[in-house]
């Protein structure tokens, strides 16, 4: 039997989206806040959120400066002129309010002398707008966060709960299922209103910042369930992964000071872009190391075959790196054994930021086929594309984006339920359908024809190989071939830990399985788009081309694969120009 | 000392302990191995895992003896070819690994760990923010550190000898808001930790400090906290933070605008 838990409102991923939405959510007047059920499939304070770690943007001093439009312009400079203006402009004006609201509710942003909010320079920003707390800032927004919810009742946690479709009928949402780790039950999560808030798919590929979690996994859930997933072949790749895992040392290093050197001991970043140096944005940062490497001059590192170059920060002394990033000393020294006061730290691109997704509207909510939304369906973060961020994200803007899109969100979520009475119904046949998928179809074999993690593994180096900073038609077209052969390797696999509680090796298929068709949009997607333009870099088609590809990419799932069509890219403010640094 | 192999011993479910022979290569960490073991050799292994760099709070686990973060202990420090790996102790085992830390987290949720003002429309409906000193937030940021692994409860031997014992964890956490110049709750979580499950019953064994991953240092914070328990009983005392500034200040207005005064022990505390 299935178990069916019933809230107004599930929120699907507990990261600093999902728990901001549920702040807002539970902030509504007394008495009037919905029933919230959170769904995680990790423990909360567990989210790769807490990883995030040099800064937030927002405009904090108007008076000392910076403004709204700069911020802005700096934004959709940054995104390659691919962001949707009007979003950004309303994404920009609702930063502040987000810092000052994380600092009554208890956030340990640094401090200016005079005891107001300290902010640091960012790649991309003209002005030092990245709101700081240390180099744990993501770590610390969710403390906060996470803190903050402990004061309301009215919220249920359903941790370590992996959600494996989405329920949708008439253009409704009905609810998700789910996998309860715990026990092993199969569980339909009914609400009227669900937020997708699960991050992005950094483990697509194997030298990756981001956590074992970032399957993508909701991102799939809306492929899944037929609705059009918008910009995949933008990925960013952080400048700065560090050797071997490509674990993240912060783009704060380089905004505390710190320089980029090849192996002859070079800024190299002279050659690439003289006015921003190493505060350049990270696509054109991160292709000026691969050019280094790729003409000689960087370093390889022995035990993993991988090349690189260095980052230093000898000069910025003890008392700085003790100050103002101890978290990246923490790394050096735990993770290689070297202490960044001494010794600079080896370090290449690495998987960071799916820049596309879900495609909502400002309110956040999922746009469905033919813009028509799916009602009771949002998404939040790196999940959704908004787009503000375009071609290429700005460094900050990112848990910036959880943030305001987590209150904005949550204020719509309280406005619809208020003005849609009624309640959820079921959609049994579907749920059935969906706990026979999984349990008939994948759990209760306990044989498999082929190894999932051997096919986890090919795939992450089929992306890491071809599928990444600088991409080229030959490449894309074999790592295409490469994943649908994988997927087709992939029907033939089973779990074969046939046990129900904390089942991993369930989950793990089912994670890898919709890691293979997120790929195979990817690099579709990247094959298609002839162009050169923020994160996705041709080297058979340099030039940016504003005649035949400034717009959006969709993607929906058919039997044979995605099928690809575009929306036109909102210009509101200011014309594409070229991008300079 | 030159490892070629290792061999993970690994008690599981039912208290049986399963041993898995693995290769060693440079920079391994236990997570590295336990991931191994399970995409090579048995994928019904469980234990948790996320971010491989130490932050998220995931694998905490009894290594060789001594709860510590898997992604951040290196198999090359622990000096052995057999690496004994078990669940954290004094907390009940759900799957191999796996263990309940709910009552871990209760205590947490139990000593308010939020920052509490009197007016709660400025709190959380204003667009004002609070002026805090650097040496301000020293007071408190240390004990901020918490990810919230478990390691020092599962660490401490009065939690394994009363249940209801808050723990290293949750009083720490109480003293970070209470040491916070912004907080106006000291009075609400001073009488959680004056009771007999408390402050009071901490052995100062220095435990939860001794395995804390990322310098919490709890103990001190327990300390701390008993400092202030003992002043309560002395002064009578009333806390109230300065009020905040309106926002946008105007430029220069940074020396006149009013602040929290300082978390001061001497002067007998705050208002």
């Amino acid at each position: 039997m299935v178990e069916v838990i019933d809230h107004d409102v599930v929120i699907v991923g507990s990261g600093l989206a999902g728990l901001r939405t549920a702040a807002e959510v539970m902030s509504a007047p007394r008495g009037k806040a919905p029933t919230l059920g959170l769904v995680s499939k990790l423990a909360l304070m567990r989210s790769h959120s807490v990883a995030a770690e040099g800064g937030t943007a927002a405009v904090l001093y108007p008076e000392l400066g910076d403004s709204l439009e700069l911020h802005a312009w700096d934004t959709i400079k940054g995104s390659d002129f691919l962001a949707d203006q009007d979003s950004v402009w309303k994404f920009v004006t609702l930063c502040p309010d987000e810092m000052r609201q994380l600092e009554r509710w208890g956030m340990p942003w640094s401090r200016k002398e005079d005891g107001r909010i300290a902010q640091r320079p960012f790649g991309g920003h003209s002005y030092d707008r990245a709101t700081f707390a240390q180099d744990k800032v993501g770590f610390f927004e969710m403390r906060t966060l996470y803190d903050k919810l402990q004061e309301f009742d009215g919220w249920s946690r359903y941790e370590e709960a992996f959600v494996t479709s989405l329920v949708i009928q008439d253009g409704t949402f009905r609810g998700c299922t789910a996998i309860d780790m715990k026990s092993g039950r199969f569980v339909f999560f009914r609400s009227r209103a669900c937020v997708i808030a699960t991050g992005g798919a950094g483990q697509l590929w194997k030298f990756t910042a981001t956590s074992v979690s970032t399957t993508g996994d909701g991102i799939w859930l809306a492929y899944q369930a037929g609705l059009p997933i918008e910009d995949m072949e933008f990925m960013q790749f952080h400048p700065t992964g560090l050797i071997p895992t490509g674990i993240l040392i912060t783009e704060g290093a380089r905004g505390e000071g710190g320089h980029l050197l090849n192996s002859k001991g070079e800024r190299f970043m002279e050659r690439y872009a003289p006015s921003k140096m190493e505060l350049s944005p990270r696509d054109v940062v991160s292709r000026s190391i691969m050019k280094e490497i790729a003409e000689g001059r960087g370093l390889k590192d022995e035990d993993s075959g991988l090349s690189y170059v260095h980052l230093d920060l000898r000069h910025l002394g003890r008392e700085k790196i003790d100050s103002k990033l101890p978290f990246i000393k923490e790394l050096s020294m735990k993770f290689v054994g070297l202490d960044p006061v001494d010794e600079p730290i080896p370090i290449k691109p690495t998987a960071h930021y799916t820049m596309g997704g879900i495609p909502v509207d400002d309110n956040g909510r999922v746009i469905g086929g033919g813009s028509r939304e799916v009602k009771g369906l949002w998404a939040a973060g790196e999940t959704a594309c908004v787009s503000i961020h375009g071609a290429n994200r700005l460094g900050s803007n990112s848990t910036a984006e959880c943030l305001v899109y987590g209150r904005v969100v949550g204020k719509d979520i309280v406005r619809f339920l208020a003005s849609e009475a009624d309640a959820a119904e079921g959609a049994s046949s579907m749920v059935a359908e969906e706990e026979t998928r999984v349990f008939d179809g994948l759990l209760k074999n306990e044989s498999s024809d082929d190894d999932v993690y051997a096919i986890k593994a090919r795939l992450k180096e089929v992306m890491d190989k071809s599928v990444y900073v600088f991409r080229e038609e030959a490449g894309l077209a074999e790592a295409v071939r490469e994943v649908k052969a994988l997927k087709e390797k992939f029907k033939g696999v089973r779990a074969t830990d046939g046990g129900r509680q904390f089942n991993y090796n369930l989950q793990d298929v089912l994670e890898v399985g919709g890691m293979l068709e997120l790929a195979e949009v990817v690099a579709r997607g990247a094959l298609n788009r002839t162009e050169s333009r923020g994160g996705h870099s041709r080297l058979d088609y340099p030039q940016r081309d504003d005649a035949n590809w400034l717009k959006h990419t969709l993607a929906s799932r058919t039997d044979g694969g995605p099928r690809f069509s575009s929306v036109p890219v909102r210009i509101t403010m200011w014309k594409p120009v070229e991008r300079k640094y | 000392m030159a490892l070629d192999k290792l061999v993970l011993e690994v008690l599981r479910s039912g208290g049986k302990k399963a041993r898995y022979e693995l290769k060693f290569r440079k920079g391994m960490t236990v997570l590295d191995a336990l991931v191994e073991v399970r995409e090579r050799q048995d994928p019904s292994l469980a234990y948790r895992h996320s971010c491989r760099m130490g932050i998220c709070g995931s694998c905490g686990m009894n290594i060789q003896g001594i709860p510590r973060l898997a992604c951040q202990t290196q198999v090359s420090s622990l000096g052995k070819d057999v690496v004994k790996v078990e669940p954290l102790h004094g907390m009940s085992v759900i799957k191999d690994l796996v263990v309940d830390i709910d009552p871990f987290l209760s205590m947490h949720t139990f000593v308010k760990p939020y920052l509490i003002r009197e007016d709660l429309a400025e709190r959380d409906g204003s667009d004002r923010e609070y002026r805090v000193l650097s040496d301000e937030v020293a007071r408190f940021l240390q004990f901020d550190y918490c990810i919230m692994c478990a390691l020092c409860y599962s660490a401490c031997p009065t939690v394994a000898l009363d249940p209801d014992y808050l723990g290293p964890q949750a009083m720490a956490q109480a003293y970070r808001y209470m040491a916070d110049p912004r907080d106006e709750g000291w009075d609400a979580r001073i009488n959680l930790l004056d009771r007999a499950h408390g402050v009071w019953r901490c052995h100062v064994a220095g435990s939860c400090s001794f395995v804390c991953p990322k310098d919490v240092d709890p103990a001190k914070a327990i300390q701390m906290a008993r400092v202030e328990v003992l002043k309560k009983r002395v002064l009578r005392r009333t806390a109230k933070a300065g009020s905040p500034l309106v926002n946008p200040a105007p430029a220069g207005a940074a020396k006149q605008g009013t602040r929290a005064p300082p978390f001061d022990f001497k002067e007998g505390g705050r208002g």
